[in-house]
């Protein structure tokens, strides 16, 4: 992997709740314009590290980091980085459709909105929706409620609504998990076709998920003996599902863990 | 192995056990009481209704008595049979507004600090302090009134502007009791919230002003406005601060300065007083508190049509 084509780099990342460590010495190295999952067991660790991207860990008021996460040639936890501009580059999509309480149109205006969008909102909402691959089933109905739509469409708002304000990079925790094998095969396909402008970063449970549709996998697990997870493995997709490097992921990538 | 597994299954006295249905009598027992519990409280809410019309229509069969004159007359001066409610109504909802004003921006500032802002140690320490001021007994709120607010709004506006009774007094003091209510009930819908919603907004790059403010409150805003709800029919029914500090006699005036009595005022002077069962003054206080429990029951079926119609916004 050539160094300009890094968006995301950790630096000895240890991630704490309080006392308790959650993710220790994670150093790795996320492409752009790539997709790059996160695998592993439950309770490893893998939506800590996630959430640690765009510093949405800090909601939870005992948590800290140690090291460092470079993203455009800076260290995100510096003293005078701003969370909010943080979040405003690197977006998240959630593990359940958490659309607003609001219509279809506003979900996808509203953060534009809030960071002082100067151009047509009308526009804006037209091609984010033909992004996300929602525009031909919604556009007769942009003022109704965000609610009134399926699981699957929620979660395909909840993409465009983070695609909306153009963040370089989108994190995406589980986002497949709350739906059915058809809308999840969108959500795939829709990933598939933002790869070319944005970074993703996706944690997945699903194998079969991860192997077809990244090009990249970090495969996480405890550190023997500790509650602390950290990446195992981390290379390209088809080299950690054929050709592990560490016998643990192999074990967990054929179904033959613990 | 074997012999264990008889032992076990003959520590059960299944040998008899047949599907026959069987009846439960501690579980008629506690339905039966719970039914009676809830019953009994039915039984109460109709007798009031009963009570509360029965009079009332006495008051309205009465040939000084038109139900017209009632609704629209200006004078309320039952001894020389007047009858309208006007002047009792109009410092009713004098009262409640002067209440509101300060209930509402108060009570919600203080839901969306103590929800949103408040670190768990300064919520201990305050939720127990509001609820304290929920709790202190009217008649002395009455007095706090009169004796406190009265005197300094006389003192800011000038002793020949304000009335010492007024019901801009009364009415203030009513914002600070109903405070409490509208804090609390409010909190618990800004709190009912989903916190999936607020990680939905920071996850975006707002600020937490832009996520209190724009996603929170407008998803909560059901409950907030059922809050509000309450808290204007509990200014409507209060009693006993307007009755010490409001002012004695119907007065028709818009002037919170001036003293007007409301119509639960009007309903403890004129019970309080030596009259006798079947005058008409006595039947009049139960036709003003007819019009007192029909307005509240509206603003209750309100707030329930409120919550009811937007419950599911965010579910």
């Amino acid at each position: 992997m050539l160094q300009n084509d890094v968006i995301l780099e950790t630096h000895d990342l240890k991630i704490y709740y309080g006392d308790f460590k959650a993710v220790t010495d994670v150093n790795i190295q996320i492409p752009q314009k790539r997709i790059t999952s996160i695998i592993g067991p439950s309770g490893c660790g893998k939506s800590t590290l996630l959430r640690a991207f765009n510093r949405m860990n800090e909601l939870v008021p005992s948590s800290h980091i140690e090291g460092e996460i470079i993203f455009d040639g800076k260290n995100l936890y510096d003293r005078d980085v701003d969370p909010v501009q943080v979040r405003y580059r690197i977006g998240m999509v959630f593990q359940r459709p958490n659309p607003f309480p609001k219509s279809i149109y506003e979900n996808v205006a509203w953060a534009a909105r809030i960071h002082g969008y100067k151009g047509s909102l009308d526009e804006l909402v037209e091609t984010t929706l033909i992004k996300a691959a929602l525009w031909d089933e919604v556009k007769d109905i942009l003022k109704q409620s965000a609610l009134s739509l399926s699981g699957g469409q929620q979660q395909r708002l909840c993409v465009a609504r983070a695609l909306a304000i153009q963040p370089e990079v989108i994190l995406m925790d589980e986002p497949a998990s709350a739906l059915d094998p058809i809308a999840t095969l969108k959500i795939e396909e829709l990933m598939q076709s933002l790869k070319e402008n944005y970074t993703i970063v996706i944690v997945t449970h699903n194998m079969q998920q991860a192997a077809r549709a990244s090009d990249y996998t970090a495969m996480m697990m405890l550190v023997e003996g500790t509650r602390s997870g950290t990446v195992i493995e981390f290379d390209e997709t088809n080299k950690v599902f054929t050709r592990p490097g560490d016998k643990r992921t192999e074990d967990y990538v054929t179904g033959r863990f613990g | 192995m074997k012999n264990n597994e008889n032992k076990l299954s003959d520590s059960f006295s299944r040998q008899n056990t047949t599907l026959k249905k069987r009846r439960r009598w501690s579980e008629s027992l506690i339905q039966g009481s719970l039914f009676l519990a809830g019953f009994f409280s039915i039984l109460t809410t109709a007798g009031i209704i009963f009570t509360l019309g029965k009079e009332a229509l006495l008051f309205f069969q009465k040939p000084e008595v038109k139900l017209f004159e009632f609704l629209t007359g200006t004078a309320w001066q039952p001894h020389i049979n007047q009858f309208g409610i006007l002047p009792l109504a109009t410092s009713t909802l004098l009262t409640t507004a002067v209440a509101m004003l300060i209930a509402i921006p108060l009570g919600l500032t203080v839901a969306v600090f103590l929800s949103e802002y408040a670190s768990r140690k300064v919520r201990n320490f305050l939720k127990p302090i509001l609820e304290v001021l929920a709790g202190i007994p009217t008649i002395v709120y009455g007095y706090f009134a009169l004796t406190f607010i009265t005197p300094l709004l006389r003192e800011i506006f000038g002793k020949d502007v304000v009335n010492i009774y007024n019901t801009g007094s009364a009415g203030l003091v009513m914002g600070i009791l109903i405070l409490p209510l509208i804090a609390s009930i409010s909190e618990d819908a800004l709190a009912a919230v989903p916190r999936s919603l607020r990680e939905a907004g920071y996850g975006l790059g707002a600020t937490k002003f832009e996520v209190v403010f724009k996603i929170v409150l407008p998803a909560a805003l059901s409950g907030i406005s059922a809050a509000i709800i309450l808290g204007i029919s509990r200014a409507i029914g209060e009693t006993m601060i307007v009755a010490v500090a409001a002012g004695a006699g119907p007065n028709l005036t818009l002037n919170p300065f001036k003293g007007a009595e409301t119509m639960t005022g009007h309903i403890v002077r004129i019970s309080g007083g030596d009259l006798s069962y079947d005058s008409i003054d006595y039947d009049s206080i139960f036709a003003l508190g007819l019009v007192l429990f029909l307005s509240t029951l509206l603003l209750n079926i309100i707030s329930q049509w409120i919550v009811k119609r937007f419950r599911e916004v965010y579910e």
